[in-house]
């Protein structure tokens, strides 16, 4: 997921950890999230429930919901949340469908 | 429960005008504005961009500047980071900020909640790396973040004014994709007069488009049949224009066409909506001080109707001097005289609007997708899907949702109302007044139990 990033930030600021699926990225503190993951090269926010299709911020300002992640078990808006010390983020439903990946095992 | 004379919702140039016009004469104020920092979308994080991001974005931006340092003054209550759920009866205002759900109650209610980008259903847009592109300009606006490789697709002056500042920022986009046609531009002539009378908003385009040119971003213009390509991002666009068919590689697409009235809250409180043929999209039904046909607010800036930034600074001005003249702290009389100038200040300020929606009207195959394409990006439902409603009697949008579900995810009708309005009234050959709109209920933003449950009905969020 590491790759080169297709943005580029203009400016360098203090940075703090946070985890996206387990992998550890360090994003500028107190910016806007969804904008830190994009400029960290992540490419895929969430998977729709409809057809499981990738899908990443369109609108950045609350009103299209394709940034949907899961945080403390409560899926928010990336876009409109400040990037703090040790977030652990994740894929909405990601941890629900390991659970049933896990039962059916 | 708190309680203001006036509470508005948004801090964008309406609301912020509004506010401080309101404060002014001495009303309490409550500004609930989404944002964690006043500005809008126009003037997003205005009050945090340093140097290097000012010379980028330009005066018209840090114009915005002025506006937050007016939020400031006595009297206003600006609760920065509130998402509203609810209006209910006569402007008592639900809310959740960091978790907590609040209320407040309004003498008068002053809605600013601004403009939204027009959906633009292209083969592909859900794709990541497709955003609008006023997204990209908020990434620029707020973080200081640029997309490398970028495709502009669309038209109107934003378009322009985003390529230009990226051009100014050393990552010029790859290409500009320019859906107008020298037919649009021939037919808007007529509307040259009032255009101007605006003359300084055409002199603005004119220096962007020079600036897009000296940077050598190639050009498409009148394209037609325009897909994105990709399986798990955005890979390239593909436009046929000048007769020839294109495939430019990028790994960003921003998409614009117009923006329009975000009618969300405003619809959810009965305002009644008309459609504006000249603007291609619904807007609310107001006199002249924003005063709503259908419920008790007032309404402020693009979510009355598409204006700009400086019709909306206009518009929260008259509107408070409306508010306060209802709570009764300035006579009619006086309000009719402080409202004169900024009343002829908006009528000049409109006059370069017939030309521009004229000479940038939306992109016609986003009106009216092929059927394979996706114009609900939430349930996923593609245009085909909604004219096969049509075929079995679906009339309007609120039927087509038993049919279907479009509009009935998360965003809640907001990137595909147009959407569903346009393709049944194609479909079933009536008018989108005819057609109507998706009917929108609280809560306008999802609220979780934990946050009710923590409503303790003090709202002590504003502190």
């Amino acid at each position: 997921m590491k790759t080169v990033s297709p943005f580029l930030e203009l400016e360098e600021k203090p940075r703090v950890g946070v985890t996206f699926e387990g992998e550890r990225f360090e994003l500028p503190e107190g910016e806007n999230l969804a904008a830190s993951l994009l400029a960290a090269g992540v490419r895929v926010f969430r998977r729709t429930p409809v057809s499981d299709a990738p899908r990443a911020p369109f609108c950045m300002m609350g009103a299209c919901f394709d940034c949907l992640v899961e945080i403390d078990g409560v899926v928010r808006q990336a876009c409109m949340i400040d990037v703090v010390d040790e977030l652990e983020i994740v894929r909405p439903g990601a941890e629900a469908a390991k659970g049933t990946d896990d039962a059916a095992k | 429960m708190q309680r203001s004379d006036v509470v508005v919702i948004g801090a964008g140039p309406a609301g912020m005008a509004a506010a401080a016009t309101a404060a002014g004469h001495g009303a309490s104020v409550t500004v609930l504005d989404e944002q964690s920092r006043p500005g809008g979308q126009i003037y997003r994080d205005v009050d945090r961009a340093g140097p290097a991001r000012a010379a980028i974005l330009g005066r018209d931006y840090l114009h915005g500047a002025r506006l937050s340092g007016e939020l400031r003054a006595a009297g206003i209550t600006h609760i920065d980071g509130a998402e509203v759920w609810a209006i209910e009866g006569q402007g008592r205002v639900s809310y959740t900020r960091r978790g907590c759900a609040a209320q407040i109650e309004a003498g008068r209610l002053i809605l600013a909640t601004g403009a939204l980008e027009r959906p633009m259903p292209v083969p592909g847009w859900t794709l990541p790396g497709v955003m609008t592109a006023g997204a990209g300009q908020i990434l620029l606006k707020q973080s200081g973040v640029l997309a490398r490789r970028a495709v502009l697709v669309g038209c109107g002056p934003l378009l322009y004014l985003v390529a230009a500042q990226m051009v100014r920022a050393g990552t010029p986009p790859v290409a500009l994709i320019e859906t107008q046609t020298r037919h649009d531009l021939t037919g808007a002539a007529r509307h040259m007069g009032g255009a101007l009378r605006g003359w300084r908003h055409l002199a603005k385009g004119l220096r962007l488009l020079a600036e897009i040119r000296r940077a050598g971003v190639p050009r498409y213009t009148g394209a037609r049949g325009i897909e994105i390509e990709g399986t798990d991002r955005a890979q390239a666009v593909i436009c046929q224009s000048g007769g020839k068919t294109h495939r430019i590689a990028c790994d960003t697409v921003l998409l614009h066409h117009g923006v329009v009235p975000n009618t969300q809250a405003a619809r959810s409180i009965g305002v009644r909506h008309r459609w504006d043929a000249a603007q291609h999209c619904f807007a609310p039904v107001l006199d002249t001080w924003g005063g709503a046909e259908g419920a008790e607010a007032l309404i402020a800036g693009d979510g009355a109707g598409i204006g700009g930034a400086v019709v909306a600074e206009l518009s929260g001005r008259i509107a408070a001097l409306r508010a306060v003249e209802q709570l009764g702290r300035i006579t009619e009389g006086e309000r009719d005289r402080l409202a004169a100038p900024l009343l002829r200040a908006r009528g000049r300020e409109r006059a370069v609007r017939p030309f521009l929606d004229a000479a940038y009207p939306p992109f016609a195959e986003a009106l009216a997708p092929a059927d394979s394409t996706i114009i609900c990006r939430c349930e996923e439902v593609t245009a085909g899907d909604i004219r096969g409603y049509a075929r079995l009697g679906c009339l309007g949008p609120n039927q087509a949702k038993a049919f279907g579900r479009p509009g009935m995810g998360p965003c809640q009708g907001r990137y595909c109302g147009l959407s569903v309005t346009g393709l049944l009234a194609q479909a079933n050959g009536q008018t989108p007044d005819e057609t109507g709109y998706m009917r929108v209920r609280p809560p306008l933003k999802p609220v979780t139990l934990g946050a009710l449950a923590q409503m303790d009905g003090t709202g002590d969020g504003a502190r």
